[in-house]
């Protein structure tokens, strides 16, 4: 057993975890936050998608350990700070993009990721970028409208600042 | 104009915020103060005799609480994993219903069967512990095909030596014979459906919470129908009495059929949490889900139909193997009888039609109903067989459709159905025209100038939704009533608080029947909150499956509205002096006919909570009415869907360049919803049709076992979809006319593509691949089809 810091979201968290505890269990069992989800055990679902230091990372891949002292963004941390729902989240709420909402916060996370590297993707980007994203519920129509209704809400603001 | 608010509007889900920010409570987000943590050690053998299981290694180990065995349940004195369906066979003698018992008892007889649970103060311990545990099994000859599985001499079931469960018929034999004799054409398919897993992307998990003190049971699960759990688990398998034991089945992750079932899992959890004095928690990981959620479809089967000279259809022959798997599954034997059978009909007028299922035993996983069970079976014989009727007759796939639809109801069909409306020829010309079917022959020259080959596949749908009338599914031999049960509880201000029996696990219930309530009542959605999924707080129910939510349980909140109107009316004409007769309600508002004396929906309620001036010699006080809705007839949901694909002759690879579906589900509620319904549907046909398949290796090992070998459809496989619903043609029976839309599209849509498919080759002489139509199985039909045409 060691202790484990990690700045989740924002604020400073820590734990205890062993050597071989996965970074979602920690984040589900040890801090309590049970937004990120597990649907696998061969790392192919993504529901258990997190940013670790601004990358998109499979919680289920990474030991606890080996994210001590690194920043990390869960689902939790999508909304903007005033509670509403951040744009990537709104999209998925306009385009009826979840239905269980089980795959929901490793979607979330994996389109903001894809449109932090590529602010405005092809549908087929979009359905590429998502091979690590399995949704039972959802066809995936509504979510590759959801990614396209973000980029494109993204790009008003940018557009806007400039 | 688009409505923004009540029924037929797009209002958009109230669910989704708590989902999109990470505050969903699914089952394994519960964690109760003191919970252990079980680990079930699973059958790694198809088939074996188990001659002792040795615990005292693991029962020593770092943390472990107690570890149980098959003998400890039978010490217990528990009743095994009940059946909920019981079929007659053509005898009349009952199904073999052999014991399904919670951990196995001198027999394994599937990979993944449980044979001992470790329950430890962490979930690793209890894992580490369980490989402490020495098992010593004799293997046995598994039995895994179908076709071989009555005479290979090896026994599932001591019950049932030739591992038969039931051989059963519907339909008129000798009729189907004569037409036969006289048919100008008979068109033969012998086919396989393609076992498939659910796989909700939330694994099963169960947490069972005794408490000493009130003598009380909890067991939160993830459930599609917690009722039957109580129903099911409490008096058959544990005795607990209802009253002693709550079920609650919180945000659940998608079910597809798969968690109706009462699974050994719930039981033993809720049980040892007695037995142990603290919780006990197990959840599923993926690789235990493969091996553990019962599985879907899995029929062999030999169809044969029967045509007069211009192809109008004369009789349908269907004899069927399905697989049950190694124990009986809660509905599983109703999946491929009446749930199959009855809707071999279609949308045609087929006038002699018989089928024969036997159901077998094998060294399986039980199979039991996945989205649709049945009718997606049936579509598919139907609608291939259809299309290799046009292919021989040299007939275009959607006239020869044309020519046999039904055009007029109520009609009764041959098998045990009435449909009571459609209008399929409508469904058939939208999708045609949504999908450009007349500019077909264009397109496929321009993929052919790209070494491309395209085909164009149609399916035409029926189904029957909204099981059902509870003394029609007794005679068939359910073992429940098929009613659903709402509770409207107007609180003195005004809101509405709706318990609903329907379960919701990614419908959007808390938002449908929102809309729903609020055209009713004519107050805002906002003032009206749903309830569903705790025994404890939701009178009864019998849960969501067979899209039967919006049909039963929908037509359950409309009857329990009536009678609070009913009531409200007799508090309104006191206040207002007037007769109750006189009394209408609209827009939420009780009028005095004829005049402009009203009384708003929350002052008639205040009136009912604060009853100064009240007829309290007449009514009571209060405003909460509680209503059953036992439904008349099935609803009849159907619909065309055409699918295009591009076939890459050199490497076999199929793409869907397009998918079209018109959908008649009658009334429709919310429109986004139902789309989304569709849009999942189609994805899991697709999946079928494509890429998904257990297979069973011959020693029932499965195969395709976890996301590895399982081919989940991924959003890079699916095209986007074009999806309409039709103006339709409400149901004739419910108060609201809606149908139900949750299966439809994994009904339609499988034999649409493999429909396309074989259109696509059928320059090569190929009128069947059985699913799933991997590049594989494409690529060899090719080559099978071009070595036999060099050699003609
Ligand atoms: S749980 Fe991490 S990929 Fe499935
Ligand atoms: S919304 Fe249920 S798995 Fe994606």
């Amino acid at each position: 057993m060691s202790t484990i810091s990690i700045t989740v979201n924002g604020q400073q968290k820590s734990g205890t975890a062993q050597g071989n505890t996965l970074l979602v269990d920690f984040l589900r069992s040890e801090l309590k936050m049970t937004g990120t989800h597990v649907g696998c055990d061969t790392s192919q679902c993504g529901a258990c998608v997190v940013h670790v230091n601004g990358e998109s990372v499979k919680s289920c891949t990474v030991f606890a350990s080996a994210c001590d002292g690194a920043e990390v963004t869960t689902i939790e941390g999508m909304a903007n700070d005033d509670g509403t729902l951040g744009i990537v989240q709104q999209a998925f709420h306009e385009e009826h993009g979840l239905q269980c909402g089980f795959c929901t916060p490793g979607m979330v996370m994996s389109i903001a990721d894809i449109l932090r590297n590529n602010p405005q993707p092809t549908e087929a980007e979009i359905r590429e970028g998502l091979k690590g994203n399995i949704c039972r519920c959802t066809g995936y129509h509504n979510i590759v409208k959801a990614a396209q209704s973000a980029a494109a809400t993204m790009a008003g603001a940018r557009q806007a600042a400039e | 104009m688009a409505k923004d608010n009540g029924i037929g509007a797009s209002v958009k889900r109230r669910e989704d915020a708590r989902f999109l920010k990470g505050r969903g409570r699914y089952t394994d987000d519960m964690n109760r103060p003191g919970q252990t943590y079980a680990y079930i050690l699973r059958s790694w053998s198809a088939h074996a005799t188990l001659n002792s299981v040795d615990t005292s290694a693991a029962s020593a180990a770092d943390g472990v609480v107690r570890v149980f065995t098959g003998k400890d349940i039978e010490e217990a004195g528990l009743g095994g994993v009940p059946c909920g369906w019981e079929i007659t066979d053509k005898h009349g003698n009952p199904m073999k219903e052999p014991a399904h018992p919670i951990l196995a008892i001198g027999k394994v007889r599937h990979v993944g069967d449980p044979i001992a649970v470790v329950v430890a103060e962490s979930y690793q311990q209890a894992r580490d512990a369980a490989e402490l545990i020495e098992v010593d099994m004799t293997d046995l000859p598994a039995v895994v095909d179908m076709r071989t599985a009555e005479t290979i001499g090896s026994a599932v079931h001591d019950e049932a030596t030739d591992n038969l469960c039931y051989d059963w018929e519907l339909g008129d034999g000798e009729a189907t014979d004569k037409a036969f004799a006289e048919a100008a054409h008979v068109t033969t398919l012998e086919f396989i459906n393609n076992r498939l897993v659910a796989n909700p992307m939330e694994p099963r998990c169960a947490l069972g919470d005794y408490d000493e003190d009130a003598d009380h049971y909890t067991l939160y699960t993830t459930s599609q129908n917690p009722h039957v759990i109580r129903l099911l688990m409490g008096a058959f398998v544990l005795s607990i009495p209802e009253h002693k034991l709550r079920v609650y089945a919180p945000d659940v992750g998608g079910g597809f059929g798969t968690k109706i079932f009462h699974y050994a899992e719930e039981a033993f959890v809720t049980w040892a949490s007695a037995q142990l004095k603290r919780p006990v928690k197990w959840t599923s990981d993926r690789s235990e889900a493969f091996i553990s959620d019962a599985h879907g479809r899995d029929h062999v089967t030999k169809a044969e139909l029967a045509m007069d000279a211009e192809g109008k259809f004369l009789a349908l022959r269907a004899d069927t193997r399905a697989n049950m798997g190694a124990y009986l599954s809660t509905f599983a034997p109703c999946v491929p009888t009446w749930l199959h059978g009855t809707l071999l009909a279609g949308q045609y007028l087929t006038p002699a039609v018989h089928c024969r299922v036997r159901a077998m035993f094998t060294n399986t996983v039980p199979v039991d109903a996945y989205r649709g069970a049945g009718r997606p079976e049936a579509t598919y014989l139907l609608e291939r067989i259809i299309n290799k009727a046009a292919q021989e007759l040299g007939m275009d796939q959607a006239e020869l459709r044309r020519k046999n639809f039904i055009r007029s109801f109520p009609y009764d069909t041959p098998v045990a159905l009435q449909y009571d409306t459609g209008d399929y020829d409508a469904t058939l010309d939208a999708v045609l025209e949504m999908a450009d079917y007349k500019g077909f022959e264009a397109r496929k020259a321009e993929s052919a100038a790209r070494g491309k080959l395209r085909g164009i596949g149609l399916s035409c749908y029926i189904e029957a939704c909204g099981i059902a009338p509870s003394s029609l599914v007794g005679a068939l031999g359910a073992r429940a009533g098929l009613y659903e049960a709402a509770t409207i509880r107007v609180n003195p201000t005004g809101s509405v608080t709706v318990m609903t029996g329907s379960h919701s696990h990614g419908q959007g219930h808390e938002t449908s029947f929102a809309q729903v309530v609020s055209d009713a009542l004519g107050i805002p959605e906002d003032q009206i909150e749903i309830v569903h999924g705790d025994t404890d707080k939701i009178p009864f129910g019998m849960g969501t499956y067979g899209s039967r939510s919006l049909a039963v349980g929908g037509s359950a909140i409309v009857k329990a509205v009536d009678k609070v109107v009913a009531k409200g009316k007799k508090i309104a004409a006191h206040l207002l002096e007037a007769a109750e007769s006189d009394i209408i309600f609209e827009d939420g508002q009780y009028k005095v006919a004829g005049t402009d004396k009203a009384k708003a929906f929350a002052e008639v309620s205040l009136a009912a909570y604060v009853p100064h001036n009240y007829p309290i010699e007449e009514i009571e006080p209060g405003l909460e009415e509680t209503a059953f809705y036992d439904p008349k007839n099935f609803t009849y949901p159907a619909g065309s869907y055409l699918c295009e694909v591009e076939v890459d002759p050199e490497t076999g690879k199929v793409e869907i360049v397009a998918l079209s579906a018109s959908d008649d589900f009658g009334n429709v509620v919310n429109p986004m919803i139902v789309e989304g319904q569709v849009h999942g549907g189609l994805a899991q046909g697709i999946g079928q049709a494509m890429l998904e398949n257990a297979a069973y290796d011959e020693h029932g090992q499965l195969v395709s076992g976890s996301y590895m070998d399982y081919a989940m459809p991924l959003a890079s496989d699916l095209p986007s979809f074009n999806v309409e619903t039709a103006e339709g043609t409400p149901c004739t029976h419910n108060p609201l006319g809606v149908k139900g839309c949750g299966e439809a599209g994994a009904i339609g849509s499988p034999p649409a593509v493999v429909n396309a498919v074989v259109d696509a080759l059928r320059d090569y002489g190929i009128d069947h691949i059985d699913m799933p139509v991997t590049p594989l199985r494409v690529w060899t039909a090719i080559q099978e089809a071009s070595v036999k045409q060099a050699a003609e």
